[in-house]
């Protein structure tokens, strides 16, 4: 199913990938958010398997913990209080209700990746033919691109050594045919992981499940301003994704990051190329604007000669 | 060839000239590596400042040490370059500029159109390129700004450079189009001749200077203390 080799796009290269081979099944993460318990074992294996140690941090007084993504904390669990509409209770009166909503925050491996598309080190950002974005720290430069590039707020810049860190969806255990070690610890199936496929027929009927009880807003979060994720979510409030922590509703690569690393780039650098020519053939053909002598400019007889009495001694 | 033979007149001081040196050197250095940045087939002149890496590291610095030393020298060359009256004819002249129909031109003072041209362009580019580049700048400062602030300032960079990198070609190639202009940057000094053709006005006032009317080559570093370079007819032996 997988080929660690498959590439099928990296960042800084203008040539195509080698495709040869287009067999290759594409796969996701279904995070269904309407039964995660927040548990954060997900997060856990996530620090076990990628061996990563984050600072102890503080308690500010939520669950969030870290606050932040890091680049030690590939994944962190966002809690969100909201009031929601009231669905399926008995409490028929009440406008709203309060709603716990905990959405498991990390990469989520875009088809149409904006870190990949900004970052500038050739190879430091590959996308692989079965659609896991990865980082190759060894290629990155640290210049925080991916970060601008990015429609998610995912990558960051490690304090340590300035390379720059996400989620790689277990890249190395999906290469030999594990689930990613947050599917694993889950305990209660929230999160699953197969071809993108399976996935999306799965969180259909989720999606319909939570219909029926009266989740009348149910949908599976799979953004097509990125292309789709690789990354799913099951949402109970998919008409506004945004009350899950900020998630965007309608993802996509900025216009400002497309034009930076788009159109501007081939007309600028064939510009500086033009003029560069320009000045060239300007020389070759209208010729430099020759040194003026003391006679063009003084006429004969002119004492601006620097060493007159020299050349008539010489003469 | 005929710079000994000629009269020659002081274009630019020591500082102004390894100032301009100094600058011209940062200018390549930041225009190679952020090349390579913009664009993977520039990717390779990363290796210029040592690798990508530390291209990225120094790039900022090496753009701070431009903007100070450029604040310096745009200071100093302000009044010399305020349009005036000539060259809004000068410029509507530009086919016999380019053209070399110099007798054609009306006179102009230290710089012409063109050159005052460049120095505005910088002034605008230059300043934008730094505030712009902290605001990219990491570990230090990027994380400091939000996001799409940064964004922005990725696409205003790019044009910025764009600006300055195409005014300093045309800059370069001016200097090598008009001869013995360069001279003026290495040695500092011009010919009367070459003064009188391309900047009329500008000889006019320096020939006033009883210094710069003797050709004196070391007049400037006698002129502080005192003036009596002035009784030298300049004509050395050098």
């Amino acid at each position: 199913m997988i080929n660690s080799q498959n590439i099928v796009a990296r960042s800084a290269t203008t040539l195509p990938a080698p495709h040869a081979r287009d067999n290759v099944v594409e796969v996701a993460k279904l995070i269904d958010v309407t039964k995660c318990i927040g548990c954060k074992a997900c997060q856990v294996a996530c620090m076990e398997w990628n061996d990563l140690r984050d600072d102890v941090g503080e308690c500010h007084g939520v669950y969030d913990n870290p606050m932040d993504l890091t680049a030690e904390s590939w994944t962190v669990m966002r809690f969100s209080e909201v009031e929601t509409e009231v669905v399926g209770g008995d409490d028929v009166s009440a406008e709203k209700q309060l709603s716990w909503l905990i959405r498991k925050d990390g990469c989520m491996h875009c088809a149409d990746p904006g870190c990949l598309k900004a970052c500038p080190a050739p190879g430091a950002i590959v996308q692989y033919a079965n659609g896991i974005v990865d980082f190759d720290s060894n290629n990155c430069i640290g210049c925080g691109y991916c970060i601008t590039g990015c429609p998610f707020n995912i990558p960051r810049i490690s304090e340590k050594d300035s390379k720059s860190y996400k989620c790689t969806l277990c890249s190395d255990r999906v290469n030999v045919g594990l689930e990613p070690a947050c599917v694993k610890a889950c305990p209660t199936n929230c999160i699953e992981f197969g071809s993108k496929k399976d996935m999306l027929a799965r969180a259909d009927k989720r999606v319909n499940d939570l219909k029926e009880r009266g989740y009348e807003n149910a949908g599976i979060y799979d953004p097509a301003g990125v292309g789709g994720t690789h990354v799913m979510y099951v949402l109970h409030h998919h008409d506004e994704p945004g009350l899950y922590h900020g998630l965007a509703k309608d993802p996509r690569i900025s216009p400002v990051v497309g034009a930076w690393k788009g159109i501007t780039k081939p007309i600028m650098s064939a510009i500086l190329g033009i003029t560069a020519f320009a000045g060239f053939f300007h020389y070759i053909t209208k010729g430099p604007k020759e040194e003026p002598t003391d006679e063009e400019v003084f006429g004969e007889g002119d004492d601006h000669h620097r060493d007159s009495r020299e050349e008539e001694h010489r003469s | 060839m005929n710079f000994r033979k000629q009269k020659t007149m002081l274009r630019y001081g020591p500082g102004t000239r390894a100032n301009h040196w100094a600058m011209a050197g940062a200018f390549i250095l930041l225009t190679l590596s952020g090349l390579a940045f913009f664009h993977p087939p520039f990717f390779f002149f990363t290796h210029t400042l040592g690798g990508p890496v530390w291209s990225r590291i120094l790039h900022p610095f090496i753009g701070v040490v431009l903007f100070v030393l450029f604040v310096i020298i745009a200071v100093r060359q302000l009044k010399y370059n305020l349009l005036m009256k000539n060259d809004v004819q000068w410029m509507r002249q530009m086919g016999d500029v380019l053209n070399n129909r110099d007798e054609k031109l009306p006179p102009i003072g230290k710089y012409n159109p063109g050159q005052k041209m460049v120095y505005w362009a910088l002034i605008l580019c230059i300043p934008v390129l730094l505030i712009t580049g902290v605001i990219m700048w990491r570990p230090w400062f990027a994380g400091f700004f939000p996001i799409p602030l940064i964004r922005v300032a990725s696409l205003v960079h790019a044009l910025a450079a764009f600006i300055a990198i195409a005014t300093i070609i045309v800059h370069v190639y001016a200097a090598i189009w008009v001869k013995g202009s360069i001279k003026a940057m290495t040695r500092g000094r011009v010919t009367h001749a070459w003064a009188k053709h391309h900047h009329p006005l500008w000889y006019e006032d320096e020939m006033k200077k009883p210094s710069q009317r003797a050709g004196d080559e070391n007049a400037s570093e006698r002129d502080t203390t005192s003036h009596h370079g002035a009784r030298h007819d300049g004509r050395t032996s050098g």
